[in-house]
């Protein structure tokens, strides 16, 4: 089925309006690599994925995802309010008291999508492994989808994963990294650099393919491409390639923005840039 | 009441290792995973038997947990197996956010926990897992005390929904329970009848327990003991009913005397009904190597030392 471009990407013009009116709106969250991730969030859940918003937690007969740097929660929670879990005037709970919108993801509050607590880096990689598994022994023939971070990947855990999936052939997986060299306190490169990420895959005994995280066309392309890589005995790595706050000017190519939230003169000027589309929740 | 005997010595590991065996024939569903310690767990019979439920993860507990809880999202029910340290603050914040928190059906397996691992010493006999593991929200926390109990807690644990912890040890130790005495999650297991003063004590602590019992019934003492297998979700009633007919408590176990089952009790004692209480545990220290009888007497859970606990918190009657 080819993609309906124009309207994915007002979808994604409108996620990003809603990750900046959900973190003006209580004053914290992660806007930054929200808004790098948004191409990569429509491309999954209004084109590549197929899953059933009325949620179910087994998750039986249909594609799954998890989402290990769940502090980009703003972008999930949009996406999955504008694929039908809920509500999305629920979006205006995010982070306020007895929402089912917390902070960081959890499925302890009951909202349909969310499979797995994650803020705690470094652990969904796993979780995504072991559900690709169950899948494996229920003969299940979906596939099991990973967001990761690229600050992330200086967690221990990540690599024990990254080894037990190549070991056992985990070819079910998808996993992406949202390479965008940013992290709390700078760049990744000068807080404990990576090097070469591609390269430490590889040698892990991964298929990695890299793409452009913020052109939707190349994102779609690059998820589809994925779909071929898989099942043919490793797991599937996509280094994307991503701008954190992508789509707000003055939020661009900066770490400073990964957890800070607009003033009201910042939101204004956001606002200004992101075009309602398919209506403000 | 029957006194206890026994007449076999077994590793409570093993009761685990037939127990889960048992429970893949039974239900298969059920998973089990390994952090390269299979045989040290006893889960030989079940990975030769079921290979496609076996899952082999190395030394990455960490990345064990996670598995885990994502093979619950799917209908699985996992148990881990390694070492009780291994099992616990090593994956700490594995076990909080991905399977507490989350509220996955993992039963977290722990082998060689407390002073009786033995010769390998304070690194690997951890004495502070009941506290950390009961301070999750939802988890339950189980400690059997002999071979049967282990293997009738590891069968129940299939049929039980939600997070729990399971911890056991490495020496061989008296078989006292009979194969079908009653288990029951949470039900406390009167083992004797007393009117003097109640003990309450847990995994292999419950037959030093019936050693002290059989001590202090020669000096006159009538001693009630109750096995407190489930230290989470406590069985609060039975716990207020001893205490309140005996009007003092021991509580012995083989952790720290800070979080274990003597915090658990006490916590019941001082809100419901205040009396009385001297705890048999190790007192704010690291272990050592050494045989296991050696050690439970150096750091004070001997059968004896649980008598001069009773005689004390008689006088404090």
């Amino acid at each position: 089925m080819k993609p309906d471009l124009i309207q994915l990407k007002k979808l994604a013009s409108q996620i990003r309006r809603d990750i900046v009116r959900m973190v003006h709106a209580c004053q914290s969250g992660h806007p930054g690599g929200s808004l790098g991730c948004t191409e990569f969030f429509v491309a999954l859940y209004f084109h590549i994925m197929k899953h059933n918003p009325k949620f179910n937690m087994d998750g039986q007969g249909e594609d799954l995802f998890f989402l290990s740097n769940g502090h980009i929660s703003p972008v999930w929670y949009s996406t999955l309010a504008r694929a039908g879990y809920f509500e999305p005037k629920e979006l205006s709970t995010f982070r306020f008291m007895n929402s089912r919108l917390q902070g960081h993801p959890a499925t302890h509050e009951g909202l349909p999508g969310i499979r797995i607590a994650s803020g705690s880096l470094g652990q969904g990689l796993s979780v995504a492994i072991g559900a690709a598994q169950a899948k494996r022994l229920n003969k299940d023939n979906h596939f099991v989808y990973a967001l990761m971070g690229d600050g992330e990947q200086q967690e221990g855990q990540i690599w024990e994963a990254a080894m037990y999936a190549a070991h056992n052939k985990i070819d079910n997986l998808i996993a992406t990294i949202d390479y965008n060299g940013q992290q709390i306190d700078g760049a990744v490169k000068d807080i404990l650099d990576l090097k070469n990420l591609k390269a430490k895959w590889e040698s892990f005994g991964w298929e990695v393919q890299e793409f452009n995280g913020n052109n939707l066309e190349e994102v779609i392309a690059g998820l589809e491409k994925a779909q071929t890589l898989a099942r043919k005995g490793k797991p599937v790595l996509n280094l994307m390639k991503t701008e954190m706050g992508f789509g707000v000017d003055f939020m661009m190519g900066s770490h400073k923005w990964h957890g800070v939230a607009p003033n009201d003169e910042e939101f204004a000027k956001a606002m200004a840039q992101l075009e309602e589309t398919v209506g403000d929740y | 009441m029957t006194k206890f005997t026994f007449t076999e010595k077994k590793d409570t590991r093993s009761g685990f290792g037939a127990g889960l065996h048992e429970l893949g024939r039974k239900n298969s569903n059920v998973v089990a995973l390994c952090a390269d310690l299979t045989g040290s767990l006893k889960m030989d019979a079940f990975k030769k038997e079921f290979p496609e439920r076996f899952f082999q993860v190395g030394i990455a507990e960490a990345n064990m947990m996670g598995l885990a809880a994502g093979l619950t999202i799917g209908g699985k029910i996992p148990f881990t197996g390694t070492f009780a340290n291994f099992s616990t603050g090593r994956v700490y914040d594995q076990i909080r956010q991905s399977i507490a928190y989350s509220g996955k059906n993992v039963k977290i397996c722990a082998s060689h926990a407390g002073l009786t691992l033995g010769e390998d010493g304070a690194t690997h006999q951890i004495l502070e897992d009941i506290g950390m593991m009961k301070m999750l929200p939802h988890m339950t926390v189980i400690v059997p005390a002999d071979y049967n109990q282990t293997k009738a807690a590891t069968i129940a644990l299939g049929d039980h929904h939600g997070p729990a912890y399971l911890r056991f040890g490495r020496p061989t130790w008296p078989i006292f329970n009979a194969p079908d005495r009653p288990f029951a999650i949470g039900k406390a297991d009167k083992l004797i009848d007393g009117k003097d003063v109640t003990i309450f004590a847990c995994g292999h602590m419950v037959w030093q327990a019936v050693e002290a019992e059989a001590k202090l019934a020669e000096k006159g003492i009538s001693v009630e003991l109750i096995n407190i297998h489930t230290i989470k979700p406590l069985d609060v009633e039975a716990v207020l009913a001893s205490a309140q007919k005996t009007k003092c408590v021991v509580t012995c176990e083989e952790h720290q005397i800070n979080g274990g089952l003597g915090d658990s009790i006490a916590q019941v004692l001082g809100r419901f009904f205040p009396a009385p209480i001297e705890m048999v545990a190790v007192n704010d220290s690291f272990g050592e190597s050494g045989k296991p009888t050696d050690l439970l007497k150096k750091y004070g859970l001997s059968p004896d030392n649980i008598v001069t606990a009773v005689e004390k918190v008689l006088k404090r009657k």
